[in-house]
């Protein structure tokens, strides 16, 4: 789908819907009152004895502190701020981050001519196609998708996985490190600290690609076992294993900021969500919403989207769908209690 | 595999009860670990741990362990202990190796054997002041695990990876540390 395709998706779904949509309100404060919560929002108040929060866990950039010690010669954009490699000033772009953004945003910045280098840290890698199929019909297909957020071993973990290294494109291509490397980005190790000017590098790269190639292949391992029982091997083609990800001969571990080889930072550090005008005190000490399947800690007030709310899939269009059929069914349950 | 009948020497169990209770006792999980040092002669000092502190409280170790290092002969030291460079490599490699145990407890792996071998690039120009283009320390570190286990290659691997993952020491020496020397000075003599 591309980007025009989805909005339209949405709009044919609140048509299909006709739910009262308020467009063009900003709910400035949500808070408990006796029966249930009071909504403050630009366009007038609300009353409402249930809250339902869809607001999701990506609305706002979650740059690491050290952005504060970046000379100031050094323009610092986050995802949210960039648009196209035209905006950036010439010289080397450092992207920080390898999740879906930070390896999409590589490749275009490099393929604008630039020299780009690509600060790694954990990632999940994953080929774009698999056995003929794309990855997500597998992961659909296969039940991963649809295990549930109380038979997994390490909620915490499975809820802060950063997005795979995935890129939708007609062709769809495969966007891993492999292919970022032939293009001729630079990888270098997590970004640790600054000092005298220099941003400096962990030395652990190895490590980080031996993880998300051993994650990938135990996820791939799991789709070929799915397939050999369901019989999915007669629509499929056979298995297939990637090319480890290539480890530079020496990868750097320092960059000097100060030089003005490199003009830009892209921070592409993942999101946190923003619940600041949340007036209620569910939140855990990080800032993020304490809940159970959507069920938040407070009598009347539920969640939907988040990253395995109820299921891998929670955080997805489609994958929202039986996560709101549960946690409607919790929400009727106390409006009739 | 069952893990009842996986025995690594590792209390998994208690462990994961700490995790859980670190989890909602943040400032009990700041450690501080400490070690003194006294200069002997030459390039040789004995330096000794016991003391730490840690769950909110003074801890001790059961005894006092003390370790001596110098340089060797080669260096025209007198070869009393071991270099504080390949303390270096014995603190990678025993955390690695510690890590490997517990993951593998944790997974229900029964390991047979463990072996490490570690080995660091140095170029000693730096440290002699040859070239200032050259780094003290090292400019790499080999660490080689053969490891015995109930396990495929995939699982053993994926074991070696953790624990690089969660060790301690290796991510003090993969990434920078702020370190902050103070010196307090007398002159016994005047």
């Amino acid at each position: 789908m591309t980007a025009a395709d989805v909005v339209e998706f949405i709009a044919g779904f609140a048509a299909a819907a006709e739910a009262p949509v308020r467009t063009h309100t900003t709910v400035t404060a949500v808070r408990q009152t006796d029966g249930g919560y009071h909504v403050a929002t630009d366009q007038g108040d609300l009353g409402c004895r249930s809250v339902v929060l869809a607001s999701g866990a990506c609305n706002l950039p979650n740059v690491p502190p050290l952005r504060q010690e970046v000379p100031t010669s050094i323009a610092c954009l986050t995802t949210m701020e960039y648009r196209e490699p035209s905006q950036l000033a010439a010289g080397g772009v450092l992207v920080v981050g390898a999740s879906a953004t930070g390896v999409q945003l590589a490749d275009e910045i490099r393929r604008s001519g630039r020299v780009v280098t690509l600060s790694v840290g954990e990632h999940v890698r994953l080929p774009r196609t698999y056995r003929g199929r794309d990855i997500l019909w597998w992961m659909d297909a296969s039940g991963v998708w649809d295990e549930r957020y109380d038979e997994i071993d390490d909620l915490n973990r499975a809820r802060g996985l950063p997005s795979p290294q995935l890129v939708g494109t007609p062709e769809r291509t495969t966007l891993d490190l492999n292919v970022l490397t032939g293009a001729g980005v630079e990888l270098v190790g997590r970004w640790a600290a600054i000092r005298d000017g220099k941003a400096l590098f962990s030395g652990g790269l190895r490590n980080q690609f031996a993880l998300a190639d051993l994650k990938m292949n135990r996820l791939l391992k799991t789709f070929d076992e799915w397939a050999r029982d369901n019989g999915g091997d007669a629509d499929t083609g056979p298995p297939e294993r990637f090319e480890a990800t290539r480890v530079p001969a020496s990868s750097r571990l320092e960059l000097d900021l100060t030089r003005g080889e490199y003009s830009t930072i892209v921070w592409a550090t993942g999101f946190r969500p923003d619940y600041s005008w949340l007036d209620v005190p569910v939140l855990d000490r990080k800032g993020y919403l304490r809940h159970d399947g959507g069920v938040v800690d407070a009598p009347g007030l539920y969640a939907i989207g988040l990253p395995v709310l109820r299921r891998r899939k929670s955080s997805f269009i489609h994958g929202a769908e039986d996560d709101a059929r549960d946690v409607i069914e919790h929400l009727a349950g106390y409006l009739a209690g | 595999m069952g893990e009842s009948t996986v025995n690594n020497g590792v209390n998994v169990e208690a462990l994961l009860a700490a995790r859980a209770a670190l989890t909602d006792a943040p400032e009990a999980a700041k450690f501080k670990w400490r070690a003194s040092c006294t200069w002997r002669n030459g390039t040789h000092s004995t330096s000794s741990v016991q003391g730490f502190s840690g769950l909110g409280a003074e801890q001790n170790h059961k005894t006092e362990f003390s370790f001596d290092a110098d340089h060797p002969e080669v260096f025209a030291s007198e070869d009393r202990g071991a270099t504080p460079v390949e303390y270096v490599l014995v603190g990678l490699a025993s955390c690695l190796t510690a890590g490997v145990a517990a993951v593998a407890q944790n997974r229900g792996i029964q390991l047979k054997s463990v072996e490490a071998k570690l080995e660091g690039d140095m170029d000693i120009q730096g440290i002699l002041g040859i070239d200032s283009d050259v780094r003290n320390g090292y400019s790499g570190i080999k660490v080689s695990f053969d490891i015995d286990a109930d396990a495929t290659p995939e699982e053993i691997e994926a074991i070696v990876a953790q624990s690089q993952k969660r060790s301690a020491v290796y991510d003090v020496v993969t990434n920078p540390t702020n370190v902050a020397v103070e010196v307090n000075s007398t002159n016994s003599a005047r």
